[in-house]
């Protein structure tokens, strides 16, 4: 049966799996049922359904941290962008994530980590109070479960193109397969599920490097073709092109990249979004919470290479030409989208390509079930415990907790078929997600660094920091023209836009905040104690050697990350 | 799961699983010897040793991370 509704036909596809692939994952989907039905009996409490007993090792939190942000659309865009625009897309891996993680992992892990705190809104009710845990809790609910039905869809299109899936077929098992193990097993199944499909992510597509550059002729035969084919060296250099928006093919500048991305996009995403932040809340220790986000850091550096490089090298040998999404369905073509399957289907014969969709279904669902965990708990915990039922037995709220699971995921399902008949929604709703992550890393920084910061401040400044986005936003909708002076150039392109927009709405959110902080009365330092620095008594490092220190291993992250911008400059 | 005496390690079943998918995949590219694909660099076998190297990959997780071995 399963096979049969795999194999639905459509005439359009770009792979034909034959019986050892989908054997492959079907074993695929017995295993991560498997792992939810055999850990629900070690989910009883809502320490043990939200925050996995907060007994993960550094290594299943770390890897579970990344997983959760390796959804396939993650793969499959980014090496889409990296066809795109070259090795610049590496960008978002490497300034764009590492700096921020590591910051979170040695400054503001010890914050979160003390506070005792569930969630990310949770430590603003802590620092800020109930306005600022409302606002932060409700827009995050809210846009968690779109964004993960925007995947979904996005995921199911995907499918149908490549393997000629049945859409329906493709949104209702994968969703409900999430659905059952999380369910069951809460945020430790999600977080072990996340870490099998790590591997699998890895074993699957690593293959493409290898041999695409085996096929180029090594990195310097792949820039020698993509110089030949694309008429420009550009696509292989990292920072030498950033100087001037039009020397890039992504028409951005450097200081857009070092302060829009690696400045407030990456710390807003790393450190204050709960979809990752909750992985590592799961830590059994403060040291295993600060070493999590460092190996995370460590893998997240190397994800480039699998991700990336199958763009450059889809750049560099792929005989047809792939273009937009629109170009491509009247040329019938292949879009940029396209660019990892289509690599997968050069290289893989039957078994592996097998792996390389498992791969693939893997990102999608590790992505989901963080989306899914991270609302239920939110929901739970900030939203309905906070507003609706303050008092409720432990047992109660776990209930709740699995109730929330489904109604995320129905939810999620919901909006894919909404997204199916208003396409439009998506452009919308992407950058509705970017609106929350800026000003909210403004608030939770101040709030941790500096203990004037109070709660009227906290509250008007990440107000008026998300509505100042929003307002930019519209204003480049309503006038294309804006995009000049938001992102200081006449050649400045969308992407561009997207950092100094990002960049502006995080400086009023921090000038808001400091000026309503200074005119309002500042709570007193025995109120702080445990979430600001300065009022917080530091827990002493645990007698370990200098090498199983979490300092060590992020100066040498921080090493590998300077050396690998050095050597792509 | 390494915290739980009762609780089989995680690692234990990645083990198993990538060693089920080594012996598929090893399978399939032996069977490629004799019909093989039209991929780019079917001369290389891939399948057959990518496959081996996740039977190694897989026994290496089983054995350490077995149920009742001391960690």
């Amino acid at each position: 049966m399963f096979a049969l509704l795999l194999f639905q036909a459509n005439t359009t596809r770009l792979i034909r799996l034959n019986w050892v692939d989908t054997l492959i994952i079907a074993i695929y989907f017995a295993a991560v049922l498997a792992v939810g039905f055999y850990l629900k009996e070690r989910t009883h409490t809502g320490e043990d359904f939200f925050l996995a007993g907060r007994e993960m090792t550094a290594w299943i939190a770390g890897l579970g941290f990344l997983s959760a942000n390796l959804g396939a659309l993650e793969l499959m865009g980014w090496a889409a962008a990296a066809y795109q625009y070259g090795i610049l897309a590496a960008h978002w891996y490497w300034i764009g994530a590492i700096p921020a993680m590591l910051f979170l992992a040695l400054v503001m892990m010890p914050f979160y980590y003390i506070s005792k705190t569930h969630s990310v809104p949770g430590y603003l009710k802590l620092r800020f109070g109930e306005p600022s845990r409302a606002l932060s809790a409700i827009t995050f609910a809210f846009m968690t479960v779109l964004m993960s039905g925007i995947n979904m869809y996005s995921m199911a299109l995907v499918m149908r193109v490549v393997l000629g899936w049945d859409i329906n077929f493709s949104i209702w098992v994968s969703s409900l397969t999430v659905a059952v193990y999380v369910t069951l097993g809460g945020l430790r199944s999600a977080i072990f599920n996340e870490v099998l499909q790590f591997m699998l992510i890895w074993l699957g597509a690593l293959l493409i490097p290898i041999l695409g550059l085996k096929e180029a002729g090594g990195w310097s035969g792949l820039q020698q073709r993509i110089a030949a084919n694309m008429g420009s060296s550009d696509y292989t250099h990292l920072w030498s092109t950033l100087g001037s928006f039009k020397d890039n093919p992504m028409g951005i500048h450097w200081t857009g990249i070092v302060l829009g991305l690696g400045w407030v996009i990456s710390f807003g995403y790393w450190t204050t979004d709960f979809l990752v932040v909750q992985r590592v809340l799961t830590a059994k220790d403060l040291r295993s919470a600060k070493l999590a986000p460092i190996i995370g850091a460590g893998f997240k550096m190397l994800v480039p290479f699998i991700v990336i490089l199958p763009g450059l090298l889809g750049l560099a040998l792929l005989p047809e030409k792939l273009t937009g999404e629109a170009a491509a369905v009247a040329t019938n073509g292949h879009s940029y989208n396209e660019v990892l399957p289509l690599m997968l289907a050069r290289y893989f014969s039957p078994g592996l390509l097998g792996l390389g969709i498992t791969a693939l279904i893997a990102g999608f669902m590790s992505g989901m079930a963080g989306n899914v965990t991270a609302f239920s708990t939110v929901w739970t915990y900030d939203i309905y415990r906070a507003l609706f039922r303050k008092n409720a037995t432990d047992q109660h709220y776990v209930t709740m907790g699995r109730w929330c699971t489904i109604l995320g995921v129905l939810v999620s399902i919901g909006t894919a078929y909404l997204v199916m008949q208003f396409l439009s929604i998506m452009d919308y709703v992407q950058a509705l997600f970017s609106f929350f992550i800026a000003p909210l890393f403004g608030t939770v920084l101040l709030g941790m660094l500096w203990k004037r910061a109070t709660p009227a401040g906290g509250f008007w400044g990440l107000l008026l920091g998300t509505l100042s986005s929003i307002g930019m936003w519209a204003w480049g909708k309503i006038d294309p023209s804006a995009l000049s002076i938001l992102a200081l150039s006449p050649n400045a392109k969308d992407m561009a836009e997207n950092m100094y927009r990002a960049l502006w709405s995080w400086l009023v959110c921090v000038v808001v905040t400091v000026t309503v902080s200074l005119m309002t009365k500042p709570l007193p330092d025995a109120q702080l104690e445990g979430l600001v620095y300065g009022c917080t008594k530091m827990p002493l490092e645990e007698a370990v050697p200098w090498f199983q220190r979490p300092a060590f291993w992020a100066i040498v992250i921080a090493v590998g990350f300077v050396i690998l911008n050095v050597v792509f400059w | 799961m390494t915290q739980e005496k009762k609780t089989l390690s995680i690692w234990y079943f990645i083990g198993l699983l990538i060693l089920v998918y080594g012996i598929l995949i090893l399978g399939a590219g032996l069977g490629e010897l004799s019909s093989p694909s039209p991929v780019v660099m079917t001369e290389l076998h891939v399948g057959i040793w990518w496959g081996a190297l996740l039977i190694v990959i897989g026994l290496v997780y089983v054995y350490f991370f077995r149920p009742g071995r001391q960690r």
